[in-house]
Order: C-alpha cells, then sequence, then structure tokens
C-alpha cells in the first residue's frame, strides 16, 4: 500500500483518499512499521500509520463501520493484542479483541456486564463500554474496563471474559456515589481515567463524572474519595466530600506520585503524599479558561502537558473558546501555559473529548488529537506547530498512539 | 423452529436472516440461540434478563414483551431492531 501525504493544516483541505469500508472480519491492510493512530469514532475505528519520520499519514478503516468505538487499544506488553469497546447503535455494549492487531476479532466471551442486583434500587446494566486500561507491566492479559454507568470490571485473560471488581460495583455507598440514575449525562456517566501504579499492582485510581477521583491500595478491594482541594462551581459547598466531574485523569509514568486532571471547571495536579488537588489552570489566561476534557502528559518530562480549553462561559458551548482552537501547553508543571495554534484554521467549532488527545514516545514527542467533527490534528514539535492528518471522518470519541518497534 | 434475524445482528449468524433454534418460550429460544450463535443474546438482552430498548421480538406476527411467552415449534419467530438517531 503506497503513503499519502498528510493534508496541510489551514482553512483547505486537501482532499483525503477515500477510506476502503472493510468487514469487521476481514483483515486491515496496514503494515506494522513505526507507530499508529488508533481513532475510536461514533462510526468505527479507524488507524492512522506513520513513516519513519512522521511526516506521511496513511488512513486505513473503518473497521466495524456502524459501530461505536469509545476507545481502542492496544496492549503495550505485547504490542500485538488490540482491544475495542463497542457498541452498535441500540444493541448491547461489547469488548472486541484481536491478538494479530487487526488481522481477525474476536468478541469477548463473556463481556463486562453487572451482577444480578440484590437490590431494586442498584438495578442497573451496562449501557456501554467505555473506557480500556491494560494491567500492570507484570500481569500479562489483566485489563480494566470503565463502563457506563459507573462500572469497573477486570480481566484476567486478555480482554476474553470480564468480571465486576466488587469493591466498587458492590460498594455499599454506590447507589450514593453515582447519583439518581434519571439524571444521567446524555453521553452516560462512565468510569473513566483507569490508572494503575507501574511500581505496584494494587495501586489504582479512577474517575467518575458523579463523584471524583477514587483511590485503591489493595487492587481495587477497598476505594477511597480522593478529592481534597477541588472546588464544586455550584451547590451551596464549595468543598464536598465528593460530587466533582474529573473528566480525565492521567499520572506521569516516570514519577507516579504525580497526577493531573482536566476536569470539568479546572486544571488540576496533585502530588500524592500531600494528597491535595492544586487548581494549575487558575495561571491559563483568564479570557480562555481552564474548562475542558482532554490531558496529555510529555512521557519523558513530568513538569509539560497539555490540554485543549474549551469555552466555559454561560450556556457552556464546550467548543473552541471564541471559535479559535488553541492547545496550551506547560512546561513547568502548570505554573505557566504558552498558547500554540500555528496551522490551526482561524476559526472552528468543535470539541476535543476526554480521550481524544494522546502523545507519542518519539525522541521529539508528537501530540496528537481528535475532533468532533472527525479531524485528526498533530504535531511532531511537541505543539509548536500543527496539521491536519485527517478529515471528514465521523465524531472522533477517542484516540491511543500504538507503537509497534520498542 | 426458524427465527428472523435482523440485518445487525447476521454478522453472528453468517449472514443468515433466518436461522433454527428451539424452545419452549421466548427466553429458552434466546438461549439456544446464544449456544449456536455465541454473543448474540446479550447484544439484544441485558443482564438483568430484559430486551434492550429497540429490540423487538414477534410471535406469529404480535410483539412480545414477556421472554417468558411459551412458543411452539410451528411459531413464526421475528427478531427486529428498531433505529434512532443519526
Amino acid at each position: 500500500m503506497s503513503e499519502q501525504p498528510v493534508s496541510q493544516g489551514g482553512r483547505a483541505f486537501e482532499p483525503m483518499p477515500e477510506p476502503a469500508a472493510i468487514d469487521v472480519n476481514r483483515r486491515t491492510t496496514f503494515s506494522l512499521g513505526g507507530l499508529a493512530l488508533l481513532v475510536g469514532t461514533k462510526k468505527g475505528v479507524f488507524f492512522l500509520t506513520a513513516n519513519a519520520s512522521r511526516k506521511r499519514f496513511q488512513l486505513s478503516g473503518p473497521a466495524f463501520l456502524g459501530h461505536i468505538v469509545h476507545h481502542a487499544v492496544l496492549d503495550p506488553r505485547d504490542r500485538r493484542t488490540l482491544l475495542l469497546a463497542i457498541r452498535t447503535g441500540h444493541l448491547g455494549p461489547t469488548v472486541f479483541r484481536s491478538t494479530d492487531f487487526g488481522g481477525t476479532w474476536q468478541e469477548a466471551a463473556k463481556p463486562p456486564a453487572f451482577s444480578k442486583p440484590k437490590d431494586a434500587r442498584r438495578s442497573t446494566v451496562v449501557e456501554q463500554v467505555f473506557w480500556l486500561t491494560p494491567g500492570h507491566a507484570a500481569e500479562a492479559g489483566v485489563w480494566y474496563a470503565g463502563t457506563s454507568p459507573e462500572g469497573l470490571f477486570r480481566s484476567e485473560d486478555g480482554g476474553d471474559t470480564w468480571q465486576g471488581v466488587a469493591g466498587w460495583n458492590d460498594h455499599p455507598n454506590w447507589i450514593v456515589w453515582t447519583g439518581d440514575m434519571t439524571q444521567r449525562n446524555p453521553d452516560g456517566s462512565p468510569v473513566h481515567s483507569i490508572l494503575v501504579d507501574p511500581r505496584d499492582a494494587r495501586h489504582m485510581y479512577f474517575a467518575t463524572g458523579s463523584a471524583g477521583v477514587f483511590e485503591s491500595i489493595d487492587q481495587g478491594a477497598h476505594w477511597n474519595l480522593l478529592n481534597t482541594g477541588m472546588r464544586s462551581p455550584a451547590g451551596p459547598d464549595p468543598f464536598p466530600e465528593y460530587g466533582y466531574d474529573p473528566h480525565c485523569m492521567t499520572l506521569h509514568p516516570l514519577a507516579p506520585d504525580l497526577l493531573y486532571q482536566q476536569n470539568h471547571c479546572g486544571i488540576y495536579r496533585m502530588y500524592r503524599p500531600e494528597a491535595r488537588w492544586i487548581r494549575i489552570g487558575d495561571n491559563m489566561p483568564r479570557d480562555v479558561g481552564d474548562i475542558g476534557f482532554a490531558i496529555a502528559l510529555h512521557p519523558r518530562d513530568p513538569k509539560t502537558a497539555w490540554v485543549f480549553p474549551m469555552d466555559g462561559t454561560d450556556v457552556w458551548p464546550r467548543t473552541c473558546p471564541a471559535g479559535r482552537p488553541a492547545i496550551y501547553r506547560t512546561r513547568d508543571g502548570g505554573d505557566s501555559w504558552m498558547r500554540l495554534d500555528r496551522g490551526f484554521p482561524e476559526h472552528a467549532w468543535y470539541t476535543v473529548l476526554r480521550q481524544s488527545m494522546a502523545v507519542d514516545e518519539s525522541a521529539t514527542i508528537g501530540v496528537y488529537f481528535g475532533t468532533t467533527n472527525g479531524e485528526i490534528w498533530g504535531s511532531i514539535d511537541e505543539g509548536d506547530t500543527w496539521r491536519c492528518l485527517a478529515a471528514h471522518l465521523p465524531h472522533v470519541y477517542s484516540i491511543e498512539v500504538a507503537h509497534f518497534n520498542r | 423452529m426458524q427465527v428472523g434475524i435482523p440485518s445487525v445482528l447476521q454478522s453472528y449468524t453468517s449472514g443468515a436472516s433466518v436461522v433454527e433454534a428451539n424452545g419452549n418460550t421466548v427466553a429458552a429460544l434466546l438461549m439456544d440461540l446464544d449456544a449456536r450463535y455465541p454473543g448474540i443474546r446479550f447484544r439484544m438482552v441485558n443482564e438483568a434478563d430484559t430486551l434492550r430498548p429497540h429490540v423487538r421480538v414477534f410471535v406469529n406476527r404480535e410483539s412480545i414483551s414477556d421472554l417468558e411467552c411459551a412458543v411452539s415449534p410451528d411459531d413464526e419467530v421475528m427478531i427486529l431492531q428498531a433505529l434512532s438517531g443519526g
């Protein structure tokens, strides 16, 4: 397959090659060279494969055309196993897995599903599998899945069968922390940002949009809130015990005590031994604010992060503030931020969702994000300049970077 | 008995729009269907044993909501998947 040049940033997009629709059981046809972007969309999963210089990206897919793909993740432990969190229109949610990177697909024999409730108030069912996290490097085959409503599931066989994490799903406070089932978010209220401490498989975090951040030190048997320092924008108490909405949380792989989150209201950082969130978004320009969904960290520099601010004024459009798209980067842990918009159109009105920004591990970090109007943007100079890598795709839910040659 | 399969579920039946399955009730029929085509039931029936929204089962052209509805070998069973949204 020949490589196609990427389109350039700016108002005019170059026509993209027409993607060839493939049957879910047919082989995808891209090489396993350097790195690829796994793009989950409202209508299937796409793959953008980079050449060695990352100046050319080849689009392939969609696989699972017509299926809602919330998350596509490659197992970094074997760099072969690929899991998809899938839902099809009004059919039930499931997980598809491939052990040959898209060559063939198998549906999970036992997808994530809640156990039969003993209490009618808890009668709830998994509506979508939203988030996938590979387990600890020392636990081959272990994966975690976050669902909507807020369920946490674990697989020990590479995603084929899933069991509920009882310490969360059956927690006595689950109904309190997850709120009124009639007041769900339009796109669901998921468990997301499942993080495993690279030093200790028993030490985990996740977040929900109804309660906040949770931490476990016994591999999910018990969970405690970790919300101190966050500020609630509404309600009589600005610092309730729970009721926060972290949109995306991540920890630094080389400094696992350092957590960052892009909250519904604010950008925060926590040094875990201090157990207090610090609102580093206060250092963003006032006219831009610190509302957003996604945050990505430099894999080798714990003080460098990227965010894509959203408009949180009046009715909360959650599009680019003033319609002017820009990434903001910090090099000092959030004490200051730099606006980066070279290559972006003057105006755009899209949203970048929580799973839709990712970084690669190249010598000069590549940063990528996807938009709700189906564009994929990339920078291979850590955000200084941007190119549109693909356009005219469906609504983008997620982007993950997959490295094959490490 | 023969069971009509909607297009959205035909990836489980190798493209067949009508398949054979057995059972004395719709619930048993769906269990047998799942044994023959693993995974198909969970796409239609959630973990609370309730038909998912927009999935309909017709027995002899009548929509049924009770999965314990009795069926016999001569019945015509059809599964339909409604669509809405974009």
